[in-house]
């Protein structure tokens, strides 16, 4: 069980707004989910070794880059060739 | 080619997102072709939009590798495709531009997330589609709106271009009303891409025989059990019983791993989910909020804004899922469950060479019928066994219940998919007779 | 109070490519954005693709440390969100890294050798790069620019073996020779190297410095971290575990408050990628010639004193030159000259060894040999090509420069009127240098070699000019 303090925590966490009157319910939903999800408490731990492909690489081949005129059309608001972002404090 | 769109015209289902004309242009294997595109596979200058909000205003600078592909092979585009917002859903009803109606009932979903490029194919509006399955998203509504549709074996088809849900489950694959036209949609997709480093260079070589002499069908109870409609699984039974007329055999099975596959399933792709949309910021594309604001703030804002309900639902699980002290309880457990499912697999395949089942436990419900996210995760349960494991499977249609389509769901063993197309070919065929 | 100090560091690695995509890695005289792709923009849909000399540099510089390879390496996704961070997570490595366990000897503070042990060394992307505009603590707002996101990295974390900060100064210098020595990695790159440091007092918390940008940074931030770690002790308080920010422009470390503190990545195996099976291929290359072994090669091969040797090899491009050089036939003498005397006059003037032209330094070298030029006439000759270098010019060659400022060694006998003038301008001293104060005559020279302008060799002066003077009960 998951308390709606916990819910808040993991909603920080993700910055995922969750208004107050949504956090009960989201909390009560959350809940029957993991719920359920508990069945996977029974699986064995020792389960057979996943084994795929490994190694994949690709060659040190310069490709091109996008013009920087495509890359600054994408954004709403560039600089002098930056793109503009909320303000990040130290 | 250039995009003559954006085009209007009628749409009654809301299959598409946004329409355009993208003519076929030259020969090629799909020359003529005019194909749906579900939204969540990138277009060169078509807004791709994965149902979401938060992607308002982008237009991908470059295309998909499937996209590419098909515009070799002479098809056109047709539009892109209504969905599911970033394929979390199962009935096309999580959409920021609409519910997309099943056109063999427009009081009913198509089913989801691909429910736009069902439903156009089923419409008639396109003779084609390609569509996206994470745990069940091409074959339910293929399902639903009674037409065909395949998941391809993980590392067939190219991701490069496919907004990612959850990398590890899913695939990009082709709808179509024959299998046939699936067949040679995917082996137009399937076509080898490095920049896919979970792809291998496995030409797809079309073997549609009809032939299922000897042919030894699994069909595990669990497929049948509990949760799945007695009329469902009536049709589907008889179904797998025209494929025994044909010489086929059926092989008694059992998949214990059902019970928690489901789980380990939403687990996984919550987890992936949690951390693949966490680019969606608003700052080199898409609509940033207030750039005075401090960072954490604004992108708060841009997700509270751009995400719809079950999105933020399925990040706050995926959090959670990954987060320090619930990883072991969840997240490595999930991918030990997976093992487990992959295992079960192989031990069954090692006596049968597909396995056949219902590919929902129901026909499609009604618009707004399921409001609990949990009874709608429910209804992924027959789906997301093979991508967990990542084999092929089809969902083919085999009768109705109660005036609704039923599909007939054939898994195959990894890589081989021109297999479970085959033994869906000659169902269909069988049942055409 | 014993300090206790680990590393992590990350270093560029100089590949062609970046880690994922193929954009080129030559952005740093290029405008912002000009050297980004769909995928290291993060754009919905794009897919990382590894690029194989990334993992074979970062195999070099595991096994030049002496690592072990796992059996199966991993890239994992590490999560948090920030404009710098196109993707909202950073490919890097977590439980399963390249390669554990190896070491690096450096030159302990008494001089003797010491063994630094490596915890781990593991590969990972480059954030893109933030300007703030407006002032302060509170800027307006942040300008990106992405040409380095994606710049392959490689992060090396150290045991906590390290005791002082000059320790961890030669630590990251030594560090530095030899991943160029690999050829992986270029150190006059701005930007390229970034040091995280933790360092605690004996028993007590343990402190993370981030964000050291630069050699010299190191020592500054350790120093001033330990010294504001002793006062906080000497205040009866308890040093708290925090994570804190050197700020490179004051010399200081604050302390960076809230979230950054409770961060919980969420690294689970990166999806798109696949595992890494590189031991047998580790086991294959061939590492190049490293510091210490040409170390000891200077010193046998050449007669190199252990301190020119040191000096030498603690720079790849200074050895190389050196080797290049070397052909005059005076290896002692080749290896003063590059040591002492280059070295000082490249430092000064903030030039590359590269730009310096061997030819002429050989020939400059082979002028000294001969002894027809001073080594003072040596360093003026010197100077005017390097000058020369430094605005772009071609250099004169050393016979020009000679010739041109008359330089060359005179004949003795062309000093006798230089001889005669200094005796006769300066009685004093002459009185004094017969009246036994030998000192006198070190003045007399220094006239002399005034007047002759450095051509002249001051013992050859010295001996004429007592002769000139005689009559003396010193003996010179
Ligand atoms: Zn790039």
């Amino acid at each position: 069980m998951v308390s709606p303090d916990d819910v808040e925590k993991i909603a920080n966490l993700a910055d995922i707004r969750l208004s107050g009157d949504r956090l009960g319910e989201f909390t009560r939903e959350f809940n029957a989910i993991l719920e359920y999800f508990d069945i996977l408490d029974t699986v064995a731990e020792e389960a057979g070794e996943k084994r795929g492909e490994f190694n994949i690489m690709r060659e040190d081949e310069v490709t091109p880059s996008l013009p920087q005129g495509e890359v600054l059309a994408l954004p709403r608001d560039s600089e002098e060739g930056f793109i503009r972002a909320p303000r990040v404090m130290e | 080619m250039k995009a003559q769109g954006p085009v209007t015209g009628e749409d009654p289902f809301n299959a598409f997102i946004t329409r355009c004309e993208w003519k076929p242009g030259g020969k090629g294997m799909l020359a003529g072709i005019m194909v749906a595109v579900k939204d969540n596979i990138s277009t060169r200058g078509i807004p791709t939009s994965c149902g979401s909000r938060i992607l308002e205003g982008y237009t991908p600078p470059y295309n998909a590798h499937v996209v590419d592909l098909i515009l070799r092979e002479g098809a056109g585009i047709a539009g892109k495709t209504n969905m599911d917002e970033f394929g979390m859903g199962s009935s096309t009803e999580n959409s920021a531009f609409g519910p997309t109606k099943n056109p063999a009932d427009p009081s009913r979903v198509p089913g989801g997330s691909s429910g736009g490029s069902a439903a156009a194919v089923a419409a008639g509006m396109v003779p084609m589609a390609l569509g996206s399955d994470t745990g069940g998203s091409i074959r339910c509504p293929a399902a639903f709106c009674g037409i065909v549709g395949l998941k391809p074996s993980y590392g067939r088809v190219s991701r490069y271009g496919l907004v990612a849900y959850a990398n590890s489950l899913e695939q990009i694959g082709p709808l179509a009303r024959t299998v046939r036209e699936v067949s040679l949609l995917m082996e137009v997709i399937s076509r080898y891409d490095p920049r896919d480093s979970t792809m291998g260079d496995r030409p797809f070589t079309p073997r549609l025989t009809g032939e299922v002499k000897g042919l030894r069908i699994g069909a595990p109870a669990e497929f049948f059990g509990a949760g799945v409609d007695p009329a469902v699984g009536e049709s589907v039974r008889e179904a797998i019983g025209l494929l025994e007329q044909s010489g086929a055999c059926v092989v008694p099975c059992s998949m214990p791993s059902m019970a928690y596959a489901l789980a380990a399933y939403y687990v996984t792709c919550t987890s992936e989910a949690s951390s693949n949309l966490a680019r969606f910021d608003g700052v080199r594309y898409g609509t940033p909020d207030d750039i005075r604001k401090p960072w954490h703030d604004a992108f708060r804002e841009v997700r509270a804004k751009g995400f719809g309900e079950e999105v933020r639902r399925r990040i706050l699980l995926g959090t959670f899922a990954l987060s320090a002290g619930y990883y072991g309880k969840y997240y490595a457990k999930a991918q030990a469950a997976r093992r487990n499912v992959s295992a079960d697999f192989a031990r069954i395949f090692r006596d049968v060479d597909v396995i056949a089942g219902p590919t929902m436990p129901t026909v499609a419900f009604r618009i707004g019928e399921k409001t609990d996210p949990l009874s709608m995760y429910l209804s992924d349960i027959l789906t997301v066994p093979a991508n967990l494991a990542g084999i092929p499977a089809v969902s083919v249609p085999c009768g109705k219940v109660n005036g609704l389509p039923v599909g007939l769901q054939i898994m195959g063993k990894p890589l081989e998919d021109e297999r479970v197309l085959d033994v869906a070919y000659a169902y269909e065929q069988g049942a055409g007779r | 109070m014993t300090v206790i100090i680990g590393l992590e560091i990350h270093c560029q690695l100089t590949t062609r490519t970046k880690l994922f995509c193929g954009c080129s890695t030559d952005y740093r005289n290029d405008p912002p954005n000009t050297h980004t792709c769909p995928i290291c923009l993060g754009l919905p849909g794009t897919l990382p693709c590894l690029n194989r000399k990334a993992v074979e540099y970062a195999l070099r510089v595991a096994k030049a440390l002496n690592c072990t390879v796992l059996e199966e390496a991993e890239f994992a996704r590490k999560n948090y969100f920030y404009p710098d961070l196109p993707k909202g997570f950073q490919i890097t490595m977590y439980d399963r890294p390249l390669a554990v366990d190896g070491h690096l000897e450096i030159e302990a503070d008494n001089g003797t050798e010491k063994r630094i042990r490596i915890t781990r060394v593991h590969m990972e992307e480059d954030p893109g790069r933030l300007v703030h505009v407006g002032s302060g603590d509170r800027p307006r707002y942040s300008l990106v620019d992405y040409n380095r996101s994606g710049i392959p990295l490689i992060e090396i974390v150290t045991d906590p073996d390290l005791r002082s900060p000059k320790e961890a100064r030669r630590f990251i210098n030594t560090l530095r020779t030899t991943l160029e020595y690999l050829g992986v990695f270029d150190g006059d790159r701005e930007g390229g190297l970034r040091v995280d440091a933790n360092i605690s007092m004996e028993r007590g918390s343990r402190v993370e410095v981030k964000n050291i940008s630069s050699y010299k940074g190191v020592e500054k931030a350790l120093t001033f971290e330990i010294t504001r770690q002793r006062n906080v002790i000497r205040r009866g308080l308890s040093v708290e575990r925090e994570t804190r920010h050197f700020l490179e422009a004051r010399g200081v470390t604050t302390s960076a408050r809230s979230k950054e503190e409770e961060h919980d990545y969420r690294y689970f195996p990166e999806p798109d990628l696949r595992p890494l099976r590189v031991r047998e291929w580790c086991d294959a290359i061939v590492l190049p010639e490293l510091p210490a072994a040409r170390r000891v090669r200077f010193a046998d091969s050449f007669g190199v004193s252990p301190s020119h040797a040191r000096t030498l090899c603690g720079d790849l491009k200074l050895a190389d030159f050196f080797e290049e050089v070397v052909v005059c036939g005076d290896p002692i003498l080749a290896a003063t000259w590059v040591a002492d005397t280059l070295l000082g006059e490249v430092y000064y003037r903030d030039m590359e060894i590269a730009r310096v032209p061997a030819g002429h330094f050989v020939e400059l070298l082979r002028l000294l040999k001969k002894k027809e030029i001073t080594d003072k006439g040596g360093v003026e000759v010197l100077r005017a090509i390097l000058d020369q270098s430094a605005r772009g010019e071609v250099p004169e060659t050393p016979a020009t420069i000679v010739a041109r400022l008359n330089l060359g060694k005179a004949a003795g006998d062309a000093f006798g009127p230089v001889i005669r003038e200094v005796v006769e301008s300066c009685p004093a001293a002459v009185q004094d240098f017969r009246n036994g104060k030998p000192e006198a005559l070190n003045y007399l020279v220094g006239q002399a070699m005034k007047r002759t302008r450095g051509r002249a060799d001051p013992k050859e002066l010295a001996r004429m000019i007592r002769e000139a003077i005689g009559g003396s009960g010193v003996t010179g």
